[in-house]
Formats: C-alpha cells, sequence, structure tokens
C-alpha cells in the first residue's frame, strides 16, 4: 500500500528568456502512492503543467529541468537517456491533455490511432491489435464502440474524443497516468463520466496524477493534494483535511473563492490582485503581495514547506505551529 | 403592451451545416426581459446559448421570428434605423484574449464606442472619459497608453467591460465573461459586474455554462437544451426545486468542493448528447432522459407554468426519477 | 470593519500590481531594440539610404555625363580612371549605375506601393464585405493572374507606349491582384475575429472597421509583400526594356544595363555584374529591413 508509484523530489525547471531566466517550477517535491489520485491545484502559470510535463520528460525547448529526481517505482529517470525514456512513456507512465483535439491526428479515424499506438508498444498482429482496441473502447464506455472506431475525431463530441485519449493511454497498463486539466473543456454532464472513469482507473491498478484548477473536481476524485503557487508547493495535506482546514492564505482564498450552487450572496470573496508575473517575483514569498496577513519578514524571506503535523506541510511563517 | 425591455418572440436560427441539411442551433425560443433584471441563460456546449445572445442584440438575423426592444421590432428595422439602438445593447466577450484589438492602446480601445457615437467633444474630454470609465472597472490610469497584451486575463476583462459599458448602454449581453480567467479573478469581475448593474442601471442576459456563476448574478435563469428552451423562472426556486428532469442532471453533476459527499453516488446522463442537425423526434431530451415515454417520443412538450416556474417537460410535477 | 479592511489590502494589491506590468516601449525604443538586436537590419537600412542618396546626388559624385561617349574607350576593364569600367559605347559604368538607380528605385519602390494600396483596398473591401463586391473584385483578379504576367505587362505597354509613366502604371496593374488575393484571405479570418466583432457591436461604422482594425492588422502581411514586390518590379521593368517597351535608351536603368551588357558577357563581364550585384543589394536590403520591422513593430511578437 505504501509503495510510491511515482516521487519527485526538490524538481526545478528552468526557462532562459530575453528577460532573464524564470522557474515555472522550482524545488517542487511530491508523491503518488500506488492505487490512488493525487491532485495539483492552482491557477495558471503556478507551474502544475510544467511539473506534469517534466515528469513526462516532454518539456518544450528551451525549458530544462536543471535540479531534482523522479523516480518512478523506484527508478530514478531524469538520467536516463532520451530513448530510454521514449520507452517508458506510454509503457510505465502516460498523459491526457486538456484539449484532446490537438493530441489527435484530424485525418486519421480513431480505431486506427488507437490500433498504431498498441502496434508501437507490443508486437502483435493486425488483427490481434484490432480486437484489443476495441476491447478498450469498451473499457473507457465509449458507446457503441464498433461504429465509433472508424469516425474521425472531429465526428466524435468533446468527451467521446477524451475517452479515445484515454483508451490510448491505457493500451499499456501503464502504473501512472497524467492527466492534465482533463475536463476543463468539457460539460459538466460529461465532466462527472470522465471523472467516474478516472476512478474505474484507479480501482484498476493506474495511480492517476491529476492537475486541475478547479476544486470541485479536486473534492470528487483525490486523495491527497498539492496547492501550487507561483512555481511552489504552497501547501499539501490529504483532501479531507485540506478542505476542512486549509492553512496557507491562498488556499484559505481559493476556498473562500468558491461559489455555492446552494445560495446566493452580496458579494463575492475575491483575492485581490493578478496572478504574479515570474520575471517580476517579489523578493521574499510569492504570495506576499495579495497577501491580506502579509508581514514585514513575509516581503523579505521566502518561507520553507514545513509540516505542522503529520501529513500536513504549509509554506507560511503564519501557520507554523499550525495556529493562524 | 408590454413592459418588457427586450423580448423574443419565437426566434428561430438555421445554420447550413454539410450536405442539406439545417442546424438547428436556436428554435422556436420565447423569452422575456424585464428592465433591471439579470436573466442568467444556461447550458452545455453547443445548445445555442451564445447564439440566442447574438440573435437578442442583432449581431446574427435570426431564421424566423422576433426580437423586440421596448416594444419596437427590431428585426424589420432597416441597417440605417437601428443604429440608435445599437448604442443600447453591448456584448461582453468570453475570450479577452481576441476580443481587444492587439494594435491599439487601452485609451484607443475604450475611447472608439465614445468617438464612435459623438459623446464628447475634444480630445482631452474623451481621454478625461476614458480615465473615469477605468477607474470604474478599477483599470489605475497609468496604463492608459498601455496595449493589451501587458495585461493578465482578468485585467484585459475589465477593459472589455469599460468597452461595453462607454456609450452608457442599457442592456447588456455577457457571453461566458469569466470561464476563461483563473478562480481568483473570477470574482473579482463578477462583483465588479453586479456593481456596474446597480450603479448604471443596466440589464443583463448573461450567458454562462457554470451555475454557481449564474446562481450569484441572475435574478431568473433559462435552462437551454439543443436550442429549446427547457426551464424558465426564479433561480432560486430553479435551483431548489428543478422541475425539468435535464437541470436536475445539471446540478447534480457541478462538482461540490466537499470532500465528504464523495461517498454519495451520483447519476450520471447515460448516452452522447444528440446532434443538433439531427434532433430526436418529440422531446429532444428524450434519448437522455430516464424518465421519458412514448408520449414524450410522439409530441414535444410546449413550456408551461408549474408553480410559478416554466419548464417543458409532461412529467415535471413528479420530482425526481 | 473586516470590509473596510479588505478594500484596504485590495487598493495595495492594486498599487504593487504596478511592478507587475510590462514597460511600456515607445516608437522610438521600439527602433532603438531593433537598431540593438538586429544589425542585418541596420545595415540594410544604411545601404537603402545610401544608394537612395547616391542616386540623388548621382551629377556631384562623377565627372562623366550619363550618356557621355567615348568609342576610343569602350568595355574598358575596371580601372582607376573608370572605377566599374565602360560599356560597349565608351560610358562610364558607374555613372550609369549612380544614373540608373534614379529610375530603378523609382521603378522599384512606387508601383510597388500603388499596387499595395490598390490591392489592399480592393482585397479588404472583398473580404470585409462579401456578396457581390467580393465576386466582381475577385473574378478581375483571377482573370489578372490567370494571364502571365509578362504577356499582360507587353500588351499593356504596348498599346500605351514606352515612358516611365506607363511603366508604373503597367506594373501596378500587374500586381495589385496578388495583393488583393492575399488581404482578402486575411480580412476574411479577421472578419470573424472577436474583437472586430466587439468593434461591430460598439457601432462602428463598417469603413472605420476596415481602416482602424482590419487594414492595421494586414500590415505585417503587407510589409513583407511590399519588400517582396520591389524586386519583383525591377525585374520586370528589366525585361520590359529588354524588349524595348520600357525605360528607353540612351536612358539608364540597371535592367536595360543588364539586358544590354549580356551581349558581352564573355568579353566585358563587368557590364552584368555591376548593375546585378546592385539589384540584388538593394533587394536583399528592403527584405533584411522588412523583417527587422516586422519583428519589433507586431505587438503581439514581442514577449512578455
Amino acid at each position: 500500500m505504501n509503495e510510491m508509484t511515482l516521487e519527485v523530489s526538490g524538481l526545478t525547471v528552468c526557462y532562459p528568456t530575453e528577460k532573464g531566466a524564470i522557474f515555472p517550477v522550482k524545488d517542487v517535491s511530491l508523491k503518488v502512492p500506488a492505487g490512488s489520485i493525487v491532485g495539483i491545484v492552482g491557477e495558471s502559470g503556478c507551474g502544475k503543467s510544467m511539473t506534469a510535463r517534466a515528469v513526462m520528460g516532454l518539456l518544450r525547448s528551451p525549458g530544462k529541468v536543471t535540479a531534482g529526481k523522479v523516480f518512478l517505482c523506484g527508478r530514478e529517470i531524469t538520467a536516463l537517456p532520451e530513448k530510454e525514456r521514449r520507452k517508458l512513456r506510454g509503457n510505465e507512465m502516460s498523459m491526457i491533455f486538456q484539449e484532446p483535439m490537438t493530441s489527435l491526428n484530424p485525418v486519421m479515424k480513431v480505431g486506427k490511432q488507437v490500433e498504431e499506438a498498441i502496434r508501437l508498444h507490443t508486437d502483435c498482429s493486425r488483427e490481434e491489435a484490432k480486437r484489443r482496441t476495441l476491447e478498450l473502447f469498451r473499457e473507457v464506455e465509449i458507446p457503441e464502440a464498433e461504429t465509433r472506431l472508424s469516425c474521425y475525431p472531429h465526428q466524435l463530441s468533446g468527451g467521446l474524443r477524451q475517452r479515445v485519449m484515454i483508451a490510448m493511454a491505457m493500451v499499456c497498463r501503464p502504473r501512472l497516468l497524467i492527466a492534465d486539466e482533463p475536463t476543463t473543456a468539457l460539460d459538466v454532464t460529461v465532466e462527472a463520466q470522465i471523472l467516474k472513469l478516472l476512478e474505474h482507473l484507479r480501482d484498476a491498478g493506474t495511480s492517476v496524477l491529476m492537475i486541475s484548477h478547479n476544486l470541485g473536481v479536486i473534492a470528487r476524485v483525490c486523495d491527497e493534494v498539492y496547492v501550487m503557487y507561483a512555481g511552489r508547493v504552497v501547501e499539501q495535506a490529504s483532501t479531507e483535511r485540506l478542505f476542512e482546514q486549509p492553512l496557507h492564505p491562498y488556499s484559505r482564498g481559493l476556498f473562500r473563492s468558491v461559489r455555492s450552487l446552494r445560495e446566493g450572496c452580496e458579494t463575492l470573496e475575491t483575492i485581490p490582485g493578478v496572478v504574479p508575473n515570474l520575471l517580476r517575483l517579489p523578493q521574499g514569498c510569492s504570495f506576499s503581495l495579495r497577501c491580506p496577513e502579509c508581514g514585514e519578514k513575509c516581503e523579505k524571506t521566502m518561507p520553507e514547506l514545513l509540516e505542522t503535523e503529520p501529513g500536513h506541510a504549509v509554506r507560511c511563517f503564519r501557520a507554523e505551529g499550525g495556529e493562524e | 403592451m408590454s413592459g418588457y425591455l427586450l423580448e423574443a418572440r419565437n426566434v428561430t436560427k438555421l445554420f447550413p451545416a454539410a450536405g442539406k441539411k439545417k442546424v438547428h442551433a436556436v428554435s422556436d425560443v420565447s423569452l422575456q426581459i424585464r428592465e433591471g433584471e439579470t436573466l442568467g441563460l444556461v447550458g452545455e456546449s453547443g445548445c445555442g446559448k451564445s447564439t440566442l445572445g447574438r440573435l437578442l442584440i442583432r449581431l446574427l438575423a435570426p431564421t424566423s421570428g422576433e426580437v423586440r426592444f421596448r416594444g419596437e421590432n427590431i428585426t424589420a428595422l432597416k441597417d440605417s434605423d437601428f443604429r440608435r439602438i445599437r448604442k443600447e445593447m453591448q456584448l461582453v466577450f468570453q475570450d479577452p484574449y481576441a476580443s481587444l484589438d492587439p494594435r491599439m492602446t487601452v485609451r484607443d480601445l475604450v475611447a472608439e464606442p465614445i468617438e464612435t457615437w459623438r459623446l464628447c467633444g475634444s480630445r482631452e474630454e474623451v481621454t478625461d472619459r476614458v480615465r473615469e470609465l477605468l477607474r470604474a472597472v478599477n483599470v489605475p490610469e497609468e496604463f492608459l497608453y498601455r496595449y493589451p497584451h501587458q495585461f493578465s486575463g482578468g485585467q484585459r476583462q475589465r477593459i472589455g467591460i469599460a468597452r461595453a459599458i462607454a456609450a452608457d448602454p442599457s442592456f447588456i449581453v455577457c457571453d461566458e465573461p469569466v470561464s476563461a480567467l483563473d478562480v481568483s479573478v473570477q470574482n473579482q469581475i463578477l462583483n465588479l459586474l453586479r456593481d456596474l448593474k446597480t450603479s448604471r442601471k443596466l440589464t443583463y442576459l448573461f450567458i454562462s455554462h457554470d451555475l454557481s456563476v449564474v446562481r450569484y448574478l441572475a435574478d431568473r435563469v433559462c435552462i437551454m437544451f439543443l436550442g429549446k428552451i427547457c426551464e424558465i423562472g426564479d433561480t432560486e426556486e430553479i435551483y431548489t426545486r428543478p422541475r425539468h428532469p435535464y437541470t436536475r442532471f445539471l446540478l447534480d453533476a457541478v462538482p461540490v468542493p466537499d470532500p465528504s459527499v464523495r461517498g454519495k453516488e451520483i447519476r450520471l446522463l447515460k448516452g452522447e448528447p444528440p446532434s443538433p442537425a439531427d434532433p430526436p423526434t418529440g422531446c429532444r431530451f428524450r434519448t437522455r432522459c430516464p424518465r421519458a415515454t412514448e408520449k414524450c417520443a410522439a409530441s414535444e412538450p410546449e413550456l408551461r407554468y408549474i408553480g410559478g416556474v416554466q419548464a417543458a417537460c409532461y412529467y415535471a410535477e413528479e420530482g425526481p426519477a | 470593519m473586516l470590509k473596510a479592511k479588505r478594500k484596504q489590502v485590495e487598493q495595495a494589491a492594486d498599487l504593487r500590481l504596478q511592478s507587475q506590468i510590462g514597460e511600456q516601449e515607445r516608437f522610438r525604443d521600439q527602433l532603438r531594440r531593433m537598431a540593438r538586436e538586429n544589425k542585418t537590419a541596420v545595415v540594410s537600412f544604411f545601404v537603402i539610404v545610401i544608394l537612395m542618396l547616391a542616386a540623388i546626388l548621382a551629377p556631384l559624385l562623377t565627372p562623366y555625363e550619363e550618356n557621355e561617349m567615348d568609342l576610343l574607350h569602350r568595355l574598358q576593364p575596371p580601372s582607376a580612371e573608370h572605377l566599374l569600367g565602360t560599356d560597349e559605347g565608351g560610358r562610364d559604368v558607374l555613372t550609369r549605375l549612380l544614373f540608373g538607380a534614379r529610375v530603378s528605385l523609382l521603378i522599384g519602390v512606387a508601383p510597388a506601393l500603388l499596387s499595395l494600396i490598390l490591392g489592399a483596398l480592393l482585397g479588404a473591401a472583398a473580404g470585409y464585405r462579401g456578396g457581390m463586391t467580393d465576386t466582381v473584385i475577385m473574378r478581375i483578379a483571377d482573370v489578372t493572374l490567370a494571364f502571365p504576367s509578362m504577356l499582360l505587362a507587353m500588351v499593356i505597354m504596348y498599346s500605351l507606349g514606352g515612358g516611365i509613366f506607363n511603366v508604373f502604371l503597367t506594373l501596378t496593374l500587374v500586381n495589385w491582384a496578388n495583393v488583393a488575393r492575399i488581404v482578402r484571405s486575411q480580412t476574411l479570418k479577421l472578419r470573424s475575429d472577436e474583437f472586430v466583432e466587439a468593434a461591430r457591436v460598439t457601432g462602428v461604422p463598417d469603413r472605420t472597421i476596415l481602416r482602424r482594425h482590419i487594414l492595421p492588422n494586414c500590415l505585417p502581411t503587407l510589409l513583407v509583400l511590399f519588400t517582396l514586390n520591389i524586386p519583383a518590379a525591377i525585374l520586370t521593368e528589366s525585361s520590359l526594356s529588354f524588349l524595348g517597351l520600357g525605360i528607353q535608351p540612351p536612358n539608364a536603368s540597371w535592367g536595360l544595363m543588364i539586358n544590354t551588357g549580356r551581349q558581352y558577357l564573355y568579353n566585358a563581364p563587368w557590364l552584368c555584374f555591376a548593375p546585378g550585384a546592385a539589384i540584388m543589394l538593394i533587394v536583399l536590403s528592403f527584405n533584411f529591413l522588412g523583417n527587422g520591422l516586422l519583428d519589433v513593430l507586431d505587438p503581439r511578437m514581442k514577449k512578455q
């Protein structure tokens, strides 16, 4: 049970830009235990997608991992040559994206695309691959799977396309599936179906690293949550714990910003200001610009990510010691 | 005769599709918006809510039916006669990145409506008015001569809103104004829209797929499915006691940020959404509806009053299936 | 109480926001940035300026007359007296090159600009208006494009007769259709962009939308087309001159010089090389400058 599917420690990603280097991911450590769904939550530019890409080894140039290690099932993979890593992708770990349309070939039938993925990773016959494709389509609950095999991507709805992507990611039963905002482009009723499907996959033995900005989605499926802000993990706890008692002012702001379906209200809670520009981060805590409790110390030094109690870590001076 | 600010009567919009098919983006929709109220328009992608919004402010012409503004049929007006009404109706766009001309400064962007309607005399007066508007939407005046790409999404949306209110319109269609923004910024914009509504006596049509956004802003809400209204009425009433099965599914599907409800099984909608080019006979929701009967396939239910709200379902009185 | 505090925090955050927004570059700064980052563009700019000055000041720069014959010194190779040698009539090649620059630069720039303006206006109108306007303009453009351009130019020149004004007219009529077609497709794309729709909701009249939103956003494309049309015009003119339909001898243009020099390519190659190099230089310079401007002037190309 406490075997780790994925373990990331001190991961740092650097992008050189014209105006100086930026660090979209800075000293990020996280763990995905086998048989669980772990969530990363944060806003655009907080580094959550970049973390996922770095783990997959899919960073777009000129981005580079400058520090840190990634262990997949106990095996260090950042130092592996590109050829070895390519073998891991698809076999041991897969990824699905927010917009499935851009990751599918628009002029190729979806069945054929999954078939090719199967033949690429295993050496089975064409017939065998066809049969497996149909099985996979049924497994990801694509209705009328036989007829969908010969559809082109644009003929499918967004939800079906995402299912096809999941089918393709599941070809080799990877240990880890990274889902980067998998339901953001989908309607709520479809979103609920896809989340259900991810839970089925987890139960079948694939751990999931789920990236989302939607606290509702996180609450529904994740066991453990990491909150990221401006490239750093600012809070980490089990889902129940975090939703019950968020400690970082940013997490608390996020929770207060959630709009209720049950009752209306006069004014909505907000987090003031804007998401920071990574080129112009403040000297101290990245959140100090927007923090209602910002003190002098916060403006000068970056707090460490410290455990306030077992399994709950926060990066904030105010929260140290567990009290406000 | 009618005391409504805006009224749609049997509005239908067909788009030509591949082959000789026609896509029914909006079919036979009638609704009324009172002065000073906010009507929320909710539905999933492809249900025709954006098209309906554009039909109401005559950015698109309906295939049949008419739209009335202050009792006047604006569908029948000539372009030249419509111009005086154009000023009254504005649109706030979904994507603040695409809806601002990248080559214009903030000042010129906000000044455009003022200059178009010749609301101010000299250049200085225009600039002063732009400053005033920027203050109203909380964009610091120092940024008058910056370009849109230098701003974050939320700031850009504020500039878009400043443009929309610049000519003092009475009716604004907000087309998913926050769905492209970060969570922490969304509420800032929603609060701003709400404040502006009271301070400038605006009437909104608020289009969104996000039920919680509509919950906050709308006095009445209209749920659409595949170009048709399923249910329309008081927001409070519909959110607490949805009549139409589709509304129930929508409300149930919204992920609630509360891990304690996780154990509870949520009801999932079955099957795939039907194609708008080839809608099912009878009720359009029946292929996915758990209570559909032969009656639903045979004829289409009309909107009818059930305790203060209107719903288009034969079994609206009967509670969840 | 709590609300007042929140307001305070919000204001403070707004103030700090200023540190978060990029610096505004003024036009002068943009040019300065180009000068710093793109040396090729700067060199190109100076090459163009020098060539233009040389063309204007031609009589002051050379001791010879444009058409001064000296039959005793025909086809002389480059020497201290004649830096680029002499041609079949004993005329100084450098002198003719300088005078030829007047014609060639004018012929390169003026019709390229005219066809650009004509093509952009017609193309934008066709794309934005659609319907009948579109059909009529684009059918005419299609016919123009379907004709071999050289043949078309010859027909027009033949019926109008030689002379520099007619060359302008011809080159404009030959080149506008291409510009129109490209601008039309850009306009079609821009017309469905949200910011154009936003202008329509605002009630901005169509003509203003074209002028203020559509054409400025076509500018990068137009700039590239301009730099490509200049060499095309220079080359077309030289072909016309060769056929006796363009600039009439004894006046010099670079194209004409190449074509007359061609007969002596083996014994006097400098006759072709000098104007050929000049054409290449000016064409490349315009291209480099165009690219450099494109990089800095388009606000979307700038990275945050």
